[in-house]
């Protein structure tokens, strides 16, 4: 068997898992995993198969819920309209932000992303749109299609899992097309990729496109799920918990950032009650996770997995 | 202006110049490069042979001078273009893309011509048809048995060997090779001569080379290069004559086969 094929594997026991998941565990608990899982994975195909850390990706997850919220709750959009808006208008933001970052290099890069989400933040801070400290709250949950009522937590749960499972879908198929193929070369060997002819620009801003598109639909799906967007979700803390999360589960690993994120997610549900000393708890945990397994957790298994094949 | 005098060249700079910071690596440099021909690009370490490369491909832009390929002005172009252009690189640390396979590393060269390249909608099986073209490539390198070993796991020749084999898959109408033969043992050196040989039938080559009897066997024309000027010109037999040439490899005025025995220790070490 190889690499690929067990990736799968893994993959579709996860899935089996998931179906089944809300009968054991909160739905409401398990729909933020799996927006934080999809948010983690989309930033994973910049950073994990690009090579380029964004510190600005909550500006399309927060961008994204604010569009959602505000054409859902004021203008009165169907629910599946809403997420669409907020993910179209993740991927103008994304194609705009990116042909101004992409050209810089390492941490420049990190920089202007970083300057550019909080340009975004203080936008939504400041815009009579938004709703100020106070975000869009009470975004009604709707009728999806005019005929599912996503009141109903399980039913939601459910919708959420596919737009979940659909975009996971794109990341895998991206990662594993011709396209994917060029992003690795260019993240092994910039030059060479450059010497065989490959524009390399354009192949990273089609991923940071794609990244910022699909970090936006988890933001999207995430207002409709907590019928709220808020300033949390474009604060510059999102975009470092994303970057925590894939380190966690592992970068540039298929699985590894949504096991990642699910992950904190569990971890700052299970200490709400330390208050502020969360924080200190997830930094530990982090700390501890980059010392033992430094490719992350899936890393570690998928690099113990390959050693006991050979 | 186009005469025919100019086209036999295939390469010609004009007072090519860089200068980093007030220091010059390259000065004044007119190469030319006969369409058809190898030419070899010689000199002591430091010359300013691997900032010509760099400077012909774009990957660092000249402080002054011009670059035509084939009667036009490639000056203001950028690397990617050039390589799309016919006019292909190698680097003088061999590059490969260590974490994929040899296939995979070969049918790089290949997606891009195969519009094989922005799909990211499309499994990455669309790319199994060019698994042929790749294995007969590597097989013509010697590297068939390895072809489903990562890059990484080569030894340092063939490497050089996998390099060569994914720049001749482009088809480039000329090759800039910086030191193919550097790191190789003797048997790898005579395979690697014969393939660029072979590769040279119907391109133009330019190539760095410390390893003189390679040099004097393979190329029709040699420049020399010192302190980033062009210090001589002409087939091996002229070239390696001269007091000027044998003093910048020597530092002082010795014997030609020392020079060369010097340059070819001085690569191998
Ligand atoms: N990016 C750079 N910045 C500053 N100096 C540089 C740079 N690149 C090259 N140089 C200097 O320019 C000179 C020429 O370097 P170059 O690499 O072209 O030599 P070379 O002829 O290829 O030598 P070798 O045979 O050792 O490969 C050297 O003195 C080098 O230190
Ligand atoms: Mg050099």
């Amino acid at each position: 068997m190889n690499g690929k094929n067990l990736e799968v594997l893994v993959m579709a026991g996860l899935f089996v898992l998931l179906l089944a998941a809300p009968f054991v565990v909160y739905p409401v608990l398990m729909m933020q995993m799996l927006c934080f899982a999809l948010f983690a994975s989309a930033f994973n195909l910049l950073i994990g198969y690009v090579g380029l850390l964004s510190f600005g990706h909550a500006m399309f997850f927060g961008g994204a819920a604010y569009i959602t919220a505000h054409t859902v709750k004021v203008m009165g959009f169907p629910p599946e309209a809403g997420i669409l808006a907020g993910t179209l208008a993740a991927a103008v933001l994304a194609l705009a932000t990116g042909v101004l970052a992409i050209r810089r290099q390492g941490i420049y890069f990190a920089m202007v992303t970083l300057a550019l989400a909080q340009m975004v933040y203080f936008y939504c801070l400041q815009s009579p749109y938004t709703g100020g400290e106070d975000g869009i709250q009470g975004v009604p949950r709707g009728r999806m299609f005019g005929m599912i009522d996503l009141s109903n937590d399980l039913t939601l749960y459910y919708v959420v899992l596919a737009i979940f499972t659909f975009g996971f879908f794109v990341i895998y198929r991206t990662i594993h097309s011709p396209f994917g193929q060029v992003l690795k070369a260019i993240r092994e060997n910039e030059p060479r990729a450059i010497s065989l002819g490959y524009r390399v620009d354009q192949y990273k801003l089609m991923a940071f496109v794609l990244s910022g598109t699909l970090a936006g639909l988890a933001g999207s799906t995430k207002a409709i799920v907590f019928q709220l967007a808020s300033l949390t979700d474009a604060a510059w803390q999102m975009s470092g918990e994303v970057v925590l999360m894939t380190l966690l589960g592992g970068l540039g690993t298929v699985i590894g950032p949504a096991v990642g994120a699910i992950l904190i997610i569990l971890m700052q549900e299970k200490f709400k009650t330390l208050g502020d000393w969360v924080l200190v708890t997830q930094g530990v945990v982090f700390v501890l996770t980059v010392l033992l397994f430094r490719k992350g957790i899936a890393g570690e298994i998928a690099a113990y997995a390959t050693r006991i094949r050979r | 202006m186009q005469t025919p005098e100019q086209t036999d060249y295939i390469i010609e700079t004009a007072g090519l110049t860089k200068e980093f910071r007030g220091f010059t690596a390259v000065n004044n440099v007119n190469l030319k490069v006969r369409r058809g021909s190898i030419h070899a690009l010689i000199g002591p370490n430091g010359a300013g042979k691997t900032t010509c490369f760099n400077l012909i491909t774009k990957f660092l832009t000249p402080t002054r001078g011009t670059i035509h390929f084939n009667g036009r002005d490639i000056t203001a172009l950028k690397p990617a273009d050039i390589a799309r252009l016919g006019l292909v690189r190698s680097f003088q640390i061999s590059a490969t893309f260590p974490h994929l396979t040899l296939v995979e590393n070969v049918r790089l060269a290949l997606q891009r011509a195969a519009g094989l390249h922005y799909q990211f909608w499309r499994s990455e099986h669309a790319l199994d048809k060019l698994n042929g073209r790749a294995m007969e490539l590597l097989s013509d390198f010697g590297l068939a048995d390895h072809a489903h070993l990562t890059a990484v796991e080569l030894s340092y020749g063939r490497k050089r060997a996998l390099e060569l084999a994914t720049t001749l898959a482009l088809e480039p109408e000329m090759l800039l090779l910086d030191e193919p033969m550097a790191g190789m043992g003797g048997e790898d050196i005579a395979r690697v001569a014969e393939l660029i040989r072979k590769a040279a039938k119907n391109r133009t080559v330019l190539m760095v080379e410390h390893n003189l009897s390679v040099v004097a066997s393979l190329s029709d024309k040699i420049t020399v290069l010192a302190r980033g000027e062009i210090l001589a010109e002409g087939s091996y037999a002229e070239v390696s004559g001269k007091p000027e040439v044998i003093e910048a490899y020597m530092g002082t005025g010795a014997s030609t086969g020392g020079a060369a025995q010097e340059a070819h220790a001085g690569a191998t070490a």
